[in-house]
């Protein structure tokens, strides 16, 4: 047997990452276009039950390795590991999702193999018979389409968010698991994991504020920092931030919001001096109302405002507060 | 110690960007230009182990003429010397051939340790630093947001999603993507910009790398870029319009009264 669309699970501990999810609807999708199976691989050491959770997610197969040297998540044994099950199965297309683990280890897997990963695509589209890849350039400010040529392996992965899990198609049959028997043995493990830990317990849990005033670079120095308390203060906001915010040191760590930061989803959410890069976004996109204040009309921020301002942040807040206080 | 960080030029973060006619990349005759965020940090990072270790850090570039500003920046800051690719003649998408040429730099070197930003602002495709570790045969962790060097290794801790770290140790030479925000980036001092002066840049040319035209020819790859254009929008948000006074009252009507978070 072989392997039309493989997807890679990704996981740690047995527990599934739902971004996996999402990966394997880009490949239901594309299957449907293409006429094409998908498959999922997993990779780890005692997945066996993780294998049997995966066999009711809409998928024809599921294929395992199972081995000592990937019990711990290193580069090493990830695209040591794959390279020889894509080698194996000859897929026409591999996806993933686009995590921060994806980041460490695919474009190794890419090199090994000779073959180029269309990395963090939002969406692909058909032109004529081409299957187009799109993905962003500019931090989300401009499209880039990218398309294949010849036969795969094709590496795609998509960015978190691309696709919704809940579109999962699983009413098919469950998918057969097989385990696969690689040698392991020429793959060297370089890297001594010490310890996967969660970081400092925030002080602030952002994820249970029901109002939100964040600001990004936009603010441009710190002492601004001042205006956007009392537009908080106003508003019985908490304060929250993108990532360049704490990294200057203008607010503390534990106020970011996105990937690396706090997940929140309040009633109100200000973005105020925000882009909206990817990574701020899945932090705070479900939040009830989102309230953008930006002076670059073309900012991704306002892809998912409800109410957008374009202008200059320190005219408008100002009156915003006054506005507030007279209310 | 020997250190190479591999840094970037990219338009400035705010720059109003206009795609060319051909669909191929920007108008970039009326942008300024920066080093690319994340390869700051690298940058600093290089800096703090020589100060701490001592040894030499090596700053290598890839890009037009232009970038010679970027490499003053940075050795003023304090970076020993400079390595320059012109690519002019020779600008890809294609990242293997990218890391071909730096690869092919960095292997002249025989350093202890590589330092990668994390991911352009520019082409943001964050696969450089990964693709370089490979080809140069080195292990390498990414997202680094601390190191601590060791004798013939090195610890360091990876960001993972949503707050969580991963403590990995390393043989060396090694190479590591760094993340921005790992410490707080210096400013170059009136006096480092004089001593930046005597500093050697080596331009390297597609010869002294070892390649030949066919090396950077992507004609031949399965990926194809074809254009860039300003994303479809599926949502847009409603703009409220008018000066200063008028919209604040606007927003403030409604969020009372439509959106009813009040
Ligand atoms: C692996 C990884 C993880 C990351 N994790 C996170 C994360 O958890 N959280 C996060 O936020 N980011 C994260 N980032 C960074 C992210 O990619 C962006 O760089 C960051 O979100 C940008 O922050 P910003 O919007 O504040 O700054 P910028 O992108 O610089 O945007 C500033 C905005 O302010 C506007 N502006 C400037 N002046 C004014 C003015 N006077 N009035 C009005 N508007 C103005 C500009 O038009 C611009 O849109 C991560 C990146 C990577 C690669
Ligand atoms: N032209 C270049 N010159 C020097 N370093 C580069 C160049 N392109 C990419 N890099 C390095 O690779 C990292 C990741 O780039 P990218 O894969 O484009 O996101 C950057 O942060 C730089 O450190």
């Amino acid at each position: 047997m072989s392997v039309d669309i493989l997807v890679v699970a990704e996981q740690r501990d047995g527990v599934l990452n739902r971004s996996t999810l999402e990966a394997v609807v880009a490949g239901q999708e594309l299957g449907k276009q293409l006429g094409k199976e998908v498959a999922l691989v997993a990779l780890g050491k005692g997945i066996s039950s993780l294998a049997e959770e995966l066999t009711s997610k809409g998928v024809k197969e599921v294929l395992t390795v199972d081995d000592d040297k990937l019990s711990d998540y290193t580069p090493d044994g990830y695209a040591g590991a794959l390279q020889q099950v894509i080698a194996a199965e000859n897929p026409a297309y591999v996806l993933f999702s686009h995590t921060y683990t994806v980041r460490d280890y695919a474009p190794k897997l890419a090199m090994k193999l000779e073959r180029p990963l269309v990395s963090d695509c939002v969406r692909y589209k058909m032109d004529g018979n081409a299957l187009v890849f799109v993905r962003q350039v500019f931090q989300g400010k401009i499209d880039a389409d990218f398309t294949f040529e010849g036969d795969g392996p094709h590496l795609v992965s998509f960015q978190v968010g691309a696709f919704n899990a809940d579109n999962l198609e699983t009413s098919g049959a469950a998918g057969a698991v097989r385990n696969l028997s690689l040698s392991m043995d020429n793959v060297e493990i370089r890297t001594k994991v010490l310890d996967v830990f969660e970081g400092v317990k925030q002080e602030v849990d952002l994820s249970k504020a029901d109002r939100i005033v964040s600001v990004g670079r936009g603010v441009k120095k710190s002492e601004n920092i001042e205006m956007m308390k009392d537009l908080a203060a106003a508003l019985g906001a908490e304060m929250g931030a993108s990532r360049p915010v704490c990294d200057d040191g203008w607010l503390p760590l534990d106020r970011q919001v996105g990937s690396s930061g706090q997940t929140v989803a309040p009633k109100l959410y200000f973005a105020v001096g925000i882009s909206g890069a990817i990574q701020h976004i899945v932090g705070m996109k479900n939040s009830g109302t989102i309230v953008a204040i930006n002076k670059d009309p073309h900012a991704p921020i306002f892809d998912i405002a409800d109410y957008g301002i374009v202008a200059d942040l320190f005219e408008v807040i100002p009156e915003v507060i006054s506005a507030l206080k007279e209310s | 110690m020997k250190i190479i960080v591999c840094m970037k030029q990219v338009p400035v973060q705010d720059s109003l960007l206009k795609i060319t006619d051909d669909s191929r990349w920007v108008q970039e005759a009326e942008l300024n230009y920066e080093i690319n965020e994340s390869d700051h940090y690298a940058l600093e990072t290089a800096l703090l182990l020589k100060e701490e270790h001592g040894g030499e850090v090596v700053i290598l570039t890839m890009g037009p003429r232009r970038v010679k500003e970027a490499i003053k920046q940075g050795l003023a800051k304090g970076a020993d010397r400079a390595l320059h690719i012109n690519n002019e003649s020779f600008t890809t998408l294609d990242i293997f051939i990218n890391a071909k040429l730096l690869a092919a730099a960095i292997q002249q070197e025989e350093a202890d340790l590589v330092l990668t930003g994390l991911q352009t602002d520019d082409y943001g495709f964050g696969q450089t630093g990964v693709i370089l570790a490979e080809k140069l045969g080195l292990p390498h962790a990414s997202i680094v947001m601390e190191i601590l060097k060791q004798d013939g290794s090195i610890k360091v801790k990876r960001e993972m999603e949503s707050g969580w770290f991963q403590s990995v140790e390393l043989p060396l030479p090694a190479l590591l993507t760094i993340q921005s925000g790992i410490s707080q980036i210096r400013y170059a001092t009136i006096k480092g910009i004089m001593m930046a002066k005597k500093k050697e840049i080596k331009e390297l040319s597609l010869s002294d790398l070892g390649l030949a035209e066919g090396d950077v020819d992507d004609s031949t790859s399965s990926l194809k870029f074809h254009k860039l254009y300003v994303p479809e929008k599926t949502k847009q948000a409603e703009l409220l319009e008018g000066d200063p006074k008028d919209v604040a009252a606007q927003l403030v009507h409604k969020l009372k009264n439509e959106a009813k978070v009040f």
